[in-house]
């Protein structure tokens, strides 16, 4: 037991996932009053943001933050634990999703609007905060069951078959993913005997590194389904393109990188053995995820199905370090994930307004974008190729730093896979901006409308697109939160040392 | 004791893959709560089994007597029970919408989202 109180300070790691907790409480209350509504919610994502930041300068400053629940010693209460990763994909989703939460301003339907639409969003943003900052596996598992209650929401408000359809396809493979979870939660339960991140890590070393690498096996497949890698990527693309643009770009944003931050977190920092047993099949997917991904993008037509594919293609990028994990490599991979949160929620707001211009959402029906919408032109441009990875955009710099470390440690081949994959987007990307905006107008592209897509929808696409440039021109504060993420991942005595556990 | 109930739960969760691969929406239904129960029945297992005191501190003590059973197990399975429960209700509410719009229980026949047919994307710019 504890005797003292726990310092008020220390309750700013809950603070984001309180506040998001609160505020989907509320707005369940006022769900027939859409401006109230709309109003709070955008409130709460503010006061998120701001006790991310708050929460985030401390942790760059004094090193991770924890504090454990209901009175109990560390190893036995749930504890919530904020190192820079953490705290830097929190913040992260905040903006993110007070951007789609802009972007939902007038286009936001009534119906949706009285079903929950806005409690929703905070509930989701609540457990991808609480996934981010929590040190406890099971808590872990705990919060990826509220992103996911919040995501099948989100996903069947609209209530037409098409929504249905892909719900059904999303939450049968989330469903079985997370049990999965579950069941390497349980097991690893029954070889260490305890659930804490810092305390597994004391605690790995002592147990049969078989047992372990199976049970890594087990995490590390659940969490990869969930992050949509290679094999197991086919939900993404089948259902991503259904909901409104704005919850799209809340879910294409955040819940794969959520899986993606947890295999890093759970691979990299508390069973590093596992991943070294596991490097081998570990690579392959990375590797056939990186390629595949925009290979698929090139020859599907479908604006946003598209995208899914790219999407899943940076994924593979970024766990590509789980193969060779050096300093430098994993730092490009927080980066990567960090930047690929903010281009792709970008991409699908955009890929919104573009629908919503030419109310078509296959590629080849559109055209001729370019000399109607001359904005949104410029926001599509800049945000795709900040996708592929070009300099001066917020993409390139992660990639800089993947190539940086693959080829510091001499690993050609995941250095040419980084390049190939950024070209297969490229090529990808340039294929969707030619047929949709550079094509000379066909004669159906009658159908394009001057007044389609809503001001609060171009404004939280411009704004999330402003941000992809300005990271992209001002990289520091970025990798330098990159670097020290991956510096404690890869060295989690400063982590262990706030847990207050002796390593 | 421990043995057996590893054996039951192994063939439980076949049971729950061999039926969520089917393609008749219920069945998976159906795989999803069995998985869910041979989960539960994992963590069980997984966190020993005796007969042991319950883990319940004596008025005036700060410990429990030794040799106490454990309890997280059952705290993790109450939570993954609620969790399961949820799920599934939400699941089976989405397969009847599913049957009511699309006519269809049998998933080969939900291609709405991607529909099939669809001319190959084209070659030229």
């Amino acid at each position: 037991m504890i005797a003292h109180a726990v310092p008020l300070s220390s309750w700013l790691c809950v603070a984001p996932v309180l506040l998001g907790l609160v505020g989907a409480c509320l707005l369940l209350a006022l769900r027939t009053l859409p401006r109230v509504s709309a109003a709070v919610c955008f409130s709460f994502l503010v006061a998120m943001f701001i006790a991310n930041a708050a929460l985030l300068a401390r942790v760059v400053s004094d090193g991770p933050v924890s504090i454990t629940m209901g009175n109990w010693l560390p190893p036995f209460g749930i504890a919530f634990t904020a190192d820079a990763t953490g705290a830097g994909f929190a913040l992260m989703a905040a903006f993110v999703s007070w951007a789609a939460v802009v972007a939902l301003i007038g286009s936001a339907p009534r119906t949706a609007t009285a079903n929950g639409l806005y409690s929703l969003i905070l509930l989701l943003v609540a457990g991808v905060s609480g996934a981010f900052l929590t040190g406890d596996i099971f808590n872990l598992y705990v919060w990826f069951e509220v992103m996911l209650i919040a995501s099948f929401g989100l996903m069947v408000l609209g209530g037409r078959p098409l929504h249905l359809d892909a719900a059904v396809k999303y939450g049968a493979i989330n469903i079985v993913a997370t049990t999965l979870l579950l069941v390497g939660v349980g097991l690893l339960y029954g070889l260490l005997g305890t659930l804490n991140f810092a305390d597994i890590v004391n605690k790995a070393p002592g147990a049969n590194p078989a047992l372990l690498a199976a049970v890594g096996a087990l995490l590390c497949f659940a969490l990869a389904t969930k992050a949509a890698a290679f094999p197991l990527n086919a939900w993404l693309p089948a259902s991503y393109h259904t909901p409104p643009a704005p919850v799209a770009a809340l879910m294409a944003g955040l819940l794969t990188k959520v899986a993606a931050y947890a295999l890093l977190r759970v691979l990299l920092m508390v069973l590093p053995a596992a991943r070294a047993d596991l490097a081998l099949p570990i690579t392959i997917v990375a590797v056939a995820t990186a390629l595949i991904g925009p290979l698929s993008a090139i020859g599907e037509t479908g604006l946003r199905r598209a995208l899914g594919f790219l999407l899943i293609g940076g994924i593979g990028v970024a766990l590509l370090s789980l193969s060779d994990p050096l300093a430098s490599a994993v730092a490009g991979s927080v980066a990567y994930l960090l930047v690929s949160i903010l281009t792709y929620a970008a991409l699908y707001l955009i890929a919104g307004l573009v629908e919503a211009v030419t109310g078509e959402g296959d590629s080849r029906h559109m055209g001729g974008l370019y000399s109607q919408h001359t904005g949104l032109s410029i926001l599509f441009f800049v945000t795709m190729l900040s996708a592929a990875g070009i300099p001066p955009l917020a993409g390139f710099w992660p990639k800089l730093l993947l190539l940086q470390g693959f080829l510091g440690a001499g690993n050609l081949t995941l250095a040419l896979v980084v390049i190939a994959n950024a070209l297969l987007s490229l090529i990808a990307v340039g294929r969707l901006w030619s047929r949709i905006f550079w094509r000379p107008v066909d004669a159906p592209s009658a159908g394009i409308t001057k007044a389609g897509g809503t001001f609060g929808g171009f404004a939280g696409a411009a704004l999330l697109s402003a941000s992809v440039v300005v990271v992209g021109i001002l990289p520091a504060p970025l990798v330098g939160l990159a670097q020290l993420a991956a510096h404690d991942l890869l060295d989690p005595s400063r982590y262990i040392a706030a847990t207050a556990l002796v390593p | 004791m421990e043995m057996t109930l590893s054996i039951v739960t192994g063939f439980v969760l076949a049971g729950a893959i061999y039926l969520i691969l089917s393609r008749a929406l219920v069945r998976v239904l159906l795989g999803v709560l069995l998985l869910g129960n041979g989960t539960n029945l994992l963590i069980f297992t997984a966190g020993r089994l005796s007969h042991a005191v319950p883990p319940i501190i004596a008025p005036g003590k700060a410990l429990p007597e030794s040799g106490y059973a454990n309890p997280l197990p059952q705290a993790l399975i109450l939570t993954a029970i609620v969790i399961g429960f949820a799920m599934f209700a939400y699941l089976a509410v989405l397969a009847f919408r599913a049957y009511e719009s699309m006519d269809a229980d049998d998933t080969d026949h939900m291609r709405l989202a991607e529909p099939e047919g669809v001319p190959n994307p084209p070659l030229e710019y």
